[in-house]
């Protein structure tokens, strides 16, 4: 499903990775490990097609964009979490009702008196949330997720490691950058960025 | 499109604080003039044109500084870029969403500006039709400079060494066409130049834009 | 062709062939400014109207068809670094800039002294003088969105689509500014409207413009080669040309 070969990035002079390969079959889960600065956001930004600057080739098979959910979760602090929900739909040019809405964020642990204030409101693990909804609420095949574990509780992270596990059952992919261990029954892949110097 | 227009909109009410500031500044300027030229009746109409659209392209800017920053700090700006709708008509929706609420507000104001500087009813209405067409303009062009400072280092001056200079030909225009009403002289042809800028614009830059925002994203 | 422009595009051959191009470029620039300076300067006859004082066309003239030569220069590398990608796009941008606006502001200032004998003031709203300043921001504008920029690579991006939009606007800026000008100074004294030159003036000023033209050139590729040690300062045919 995704395909990436001799990926390579430069970043203001430094090379953070060269000669990446990335073969990714439907139902598996790639995780990408390294320390901090080693290129492991950019990498999943350069997946996503939002970062440019890149040598190699990435070739995805998909009918639909990957979904992302980077460190900044894309919620705006003036919407309350069905509204942010319902314009995400409209940017893909589908009409998302509010019953759709708040099934999935019920999924996600937020009930009916989180999701009708602005999300200015609550709290960084509640916005993650939220912005972990979009996944729940668009069919695409790949989800891309940075660090998604972090500023969530306990209980969080098992309904997310649930989704994750329900979405490569259903055929798609999951990338995702993580320092905790992922008790998944799927294949899980691993690459490991080392930065060189 | 619409829906972006939409929730611009909607964000912009909930936090009026920016909107009303930018309104604030606009008539602040226009009020210290007078205070530093004097309060007579005929210097007032003879700078009004030029001190009007100055006031104009400054709170343009201060306005323009604040439309992508928010988006792109919470990551919004990374959602538009990954929609499947062109992102160009997605930032053009944000745009005219920011401009009702700014540019469209200045048109609203144009009467009380007016009376303070002395103009009459069909002075004061050609300088609402001017800033009725001139302001999106501007909106869209700074918008250009927005979107390759959002994210940097000092946006607000860079923004604004940037805009400034683009803003030129509408700042003539639109002074000439108040002078123009002021003379008592026909002020149409005015009006349609500062259309043909805005249809230019409306083409142009929102595809210019996007390509910015899509560098800006790679910072 | 293609192959020619790709060999040339990286930055390791155009250091080498520029090698071998910049003394010869250096040499012209270096003669025909001084040919062209002391004939305009001292052989070509003075203006019947405004005698001595017109010599100094002799720098502001090519100085401000560089000004703006420059800044197309600059927009075209930029359309070539945003659509092929070539390094040396962005890096010939980068040079280009800050040399565009030091002879945009050569341009002006030079005006501005002509415009004292002529005019009898340092600066005249005179349309030209007024889009001159109006280039010196755009450049100005180019370098400093490149100074704000942290991340090298994307913002060589961000400078082309801004030099982009610039030649886009300035047309529209010039011919505002002209009508502008004509509206509110409808009889200064204009330089435009010269009597038509005799030989004798315009042959010392195409020497000195072409002069000009090639000290441009010449700086310009020196900027770019130490712009390119600088960047590929790791590899290793930098060590070895530091290395001979």
């Amino acid at each position: 499903m995704l395909q990436t070969e001799g990926l390579a990035c430069v970043r203001n002079g430094r090379q953070l990775f060269e000669g990446l390969n990335i073969q990714l079959q439907a139902g598996e889960l790639l995780r990408i490990e390294g320390g901090n600065g080693t290129g492991k956001t950019t990498l999943l930004r350069i997946l996503c097609g939002l970062y440019s600057e890149y040598e190699g080739e990435v070739h995805w098979e998909l009918d639909h964009y990957p979904a992302y959910v980077g460190h900044r979760s894309g919620v705006h602090e003036a919407l309350t979490p069905v509204e942010n929900l319902r314009w995400h739909g409209a940017l893909h040019g589908e009409d998302i009702s509010d019953a759709e809405i708040s099934e999935a964020l019920s999924a996600l642990g937020l009930g009916r008196h989180e999701t009708g204030m602005p999300c200015g409101h609550l709290s960084e693990g509640q916005r993650k949330r939220v912005g972990l909804a979009r996944l729940l609420l668009r069919p695409n095949s790949a989800w891309i997720l940075d660090e998604p574990f972090s500023a969530i509780d306990v209980e969080g992270v098992d309904d997310l490691i649930g989704m994750i596990g329900a979405q490569l059952d259903r055929g798609g992919v999951a990338i995702l950058t993580s320092h905790q261990e992922i008790a998944l029954t799927a294949p899980v892949k691993s690459i490991r960025l080392r930065g060189t110097e | 499109m619409w829906s972006s227009l939409k929730r611009e909109i909607r964000i912009g009410v909930r936090q009026s604080s920016d909107l009303v500031n930018s309104l604030f500044f606009f008539l602040m300027v226009l009020s210290l003039f007078p205070l530093g030229v004097g309060p007579g009746a005929d210097t007032l109409r003879l700078i009004a044109p030029g001190v009007i659209w100055v006031a104009a392209l400054l709170s343009t800017l201060v306005a323009m500084e604040s439309l992508f920053r928010n988006d792109f700090d919470n990551g919004a700006i990374e959602q538009m870029a990954m929609s499947e709708r062109p992102l160009a008509l997605v930032v053009l929706g944000k745009i005219l969403g920011q401009w009702c609420l700014s540019g469209f507000m200045l048109v609203l104001l144009s009467p009380v500006v007016g009376v303070t500087y002395s103009l009459n009813g069909a002075e004061i209405l050609a300088t609402a039709v001017a800033l009725a067409l001139g302001t999106p303009t501007l909106a869209l062009v700074g918008a250009i400079a927005a979107a390759l400072t959002v994210g940097s280092r000092g946006a607000g001056v860079v923004l604004a060494i940037l805009a400034l200079p683009l803003y030129i030909p509408v700042l003539i225009i639109g002074t000439s066409m108040i002078a123009a009403a002021e003379a008592g002289l026909p002020v149409t042809g005015y009006a349609l130049w500062l259309a043909a800028l805005l249809m230019l614009a409306l083409a142009f830059a929102p595809i210019a834009t996007a390509a910015a925002l899509r560098v800006s994203l790679s910072h | 062709m293609w192959r020619w422009f790709h060999k040339l595009g990286s930055p390791r051959s155009f250091y080498l062939i520029s090698n071998r191009l910049l003394p010869w470029l250096g040499a012209a620039a270096g003669l025909l400014l001084v040919v062209g300076a002391v004939w305009g300067l001292l052989f070509a006859p003075p203006d019947y109207q405004q005698g001595n004082s017109v010599r100094i066309m002799y720098i502001h003239v090519p100085a401000s068809i560089l000004a703006q030569s420059g800044y197309l220069l600059m927009a075209t590398a930029g359309a070539i670094y945003l659509i092929w990608r070539i390094k040396l796009a962005d890096i010939a941008m980068q040079c280009v800039a800050p040399l565009g606006a030091s002879l945009t502001f050569l341009a002006l200032v030079t005006g501005s002294i002509w415009g004292k004998p002529t005019w009898g003031t340092w600066w005249q709203w005179d349309a030209r003088l007024t889009s001159t300043l109006v280039l010196l921001f755009l450049y100005l504008g180019v370098v400093a969105l490149r100074s704000a920029l942290e991340y090298r690579e994307s913002a060589g991006r961000a400078t082309a689509i801004l030099a982009l939009v610039g030649v886009v606007n300035l047309p529209i800026i010039k011919y505002s500014v002209d009508w502008w000008n004509t509206l509110h100074q409808p009889s200064s004294f204009s330089l435009t409207e010269k009597p038509a030159m005799p030989a004798e003036m315009w042959l010392p000023l195409l020497v000195m413009v072409i002069g000009f033209y090639c000290f441009f050139f010449t700086v310009w590729i020196l900027r770019i080669r130490s712009e390119i040690i600088q960047r590929e300062s790791g590899t290793e045919w930098v060590r070895g040309v530091a290395g001979s």
